[in-house]
């Protein structure tokens, strides 16, 4: 063990002991709520994410994604994972089927949700079924982690990022 | 303290683009690199200059990102795992390295993959949510798997679904217990085992350990200690190491 106390010296570390926790195969289904989905989305719409998603500009047009109808409040659903997290799941209609910028949005989405949502959760980001020729090329990078990390980082698409999730003056 | 870690040498290895992941083989003599410029390298020296690494060959058969690449414990095999949503083999032929299997079945992205402590069989994981067991079934082999030439064959004989609730990111096999492990991004560690008498062509495996919130977001990746069974690190995007002692449960 006189290795691995050598790394406890720079890091947290937990040592648990993994025993008997045998469970059915199948992995917990979230259940999807009434009452308490209702409550979380109240806060949507009320308050920060929908008006963070409504407020992002269209990186071609001067508009908000809201004007144009890229999202609205049904494009927001909500699962609790558990009692402290919620899975929330976007689905938004690009500008024009053939939309380049498609990614684009879907990036800025996730971007603007992952700083602003106040509550533990996990995002995933989907265009609406049927509204874009590339929809499933599309959707598997906005919600690859790698993927979105590396478009990132690349200098130019950032800013435009940054310039589309600003909040309104 | 600086001239502890020094620097013998750097390379461009994936051009405008990210290098994700890099092995050394079994005998130290090799080191392959993996990068969103859906290529493969491959790094040795020269037989009289230990410090300079040179690329040995170029793998371009991925059509997407390659994701994580993982020498086989005892031959000079590589494997490869792919936003492409395959898994594919590579060996040396003459001076060069070629794909000498692709193994489909995968619905998304492979994320993962470790080779069993025989070799024999390779796991791999997806954002799928499935763990896949592969067996290499040789020429000639007793089971009548079909292969093509000289090269062997690789088939499916295990899916592990309904277990896992996100992307699962790595996977680890561990080499003194055989016991596997899986880090998911919904926040969880398992660990799974092969049944006791399970046929070898299909076998069963169960989940004998699964911790919710092993860390407070994804777990990233998973490793098993090579000395002292059961010792098992992993990571997560919450900025945290964790160190697991597991112990295979009574009974199963």
């Amino acid at each position: 063990m006189q290795r691995v106390s050598g790394l406890l010296s720079w890091t947290l570390s937990r040592v648990l002991w993994l025993s008997g926790l045998s469970e059915p195969g199948a992995a917990r289904q979230p259940r999807i709520m009434e009452e308490k989905a209702l409550e979380v989305y109240e806060y949507l719409i009320s308050d920060d994410s929908l008006d963070l998603i409504r407020t992002i500009r269209d990186p071609e047009k001067p508009n908000t994604l809201e004007e144009l109808e890229v999202v609205s409040e049904s494009c927001v659903e909500v699962q609790e994972i558990n009692e402290e997290e919620y899975l929330v799941i976007i689905r938004f209609t690009p500008t024009v089927p053939h939309c380049s910028l498609a990614t684009l949005i879907g990036l800025c989405l996730r971007v603007k949700l992952q700083r602003c949502l106040p509550f533990k959760h996990k995002l995933e980001i989907y265009i609406s079924e049927g509204t874009h020729s590339t929809e499933e090329d599309i959707n598997k990078q906005i919600n690859d982690k790698e993927r979105v990390a590396a478009a990132m980082e690349n200098p130019n698409l950032r800013e435009i990022v940054e310039q589309c999730v600003l909040e309104p003056d | 303290m600086k001239d502890s870690l020094v620097l013998l040498g750097r390379v461009p290895a994936h051009p405008d683009s990210r290098c994700w992941f890099l092995a050394w083989n079994p005998a130290g003599t090799l080191l392959a690199s993996c990068g969103g410029d859906r290529r493969i390298r491959i790094w040795g020296t020269e037989v009289d200059e230990e410090d300079e690494y040179e690329c040995v060959s170029v793998l371009n058969s991925h059509t997407q990102d390659v994701k994580h690449v993982v020498w086989h414990p005892s031959q000079e095999l590589l494997a490869s795992a792919s936003y492409d949503d395959t898994v594919k083999l590579y060996r040396e032929e003459e001076d060069d390295w070629v794909c000498c299997a692709t193994l489909e079945g995968h619905e998304s992205t492979v994320w993962s993959l470790a080779f069993d402590p025989s070799g024999q069989r390779l796991a791999s994981c997806s954002d799928d949510r499935t763990v896949r067991i592969w067996r290499q079934y040789l020429p000639g082999n007793e089971q009548g798997v079909a292969c093509s030439g000289s090269d062997p064959s690789w088939k499916c004989i295990c899916t592990l679904s309904g277990f896992h609730s996100r992307t699962i990111y790595d996977i680890a096999w561990c080499q003194l217990t055989g016991a596997l492990a899986t880090a998911c991004g919904d926040d969880a560690i398992r660990v799974f085992q092969e049944d006791p008498n399970s046929d070898p062509q299909q076998p069963t495996f169960s989940l004998t350990a699964h911790l919710h919130q092993a860390h407070s977001q994804d777990v990233n990746c998973v490793a098993w200690n090579p000395k002292e069974p059961g010792l098992l690190a992993s990571c997560s995007d919450d900025g945290e190491v964790a160190f697991w002692k597991y112990q295979r449960p009574e009974g199963l």
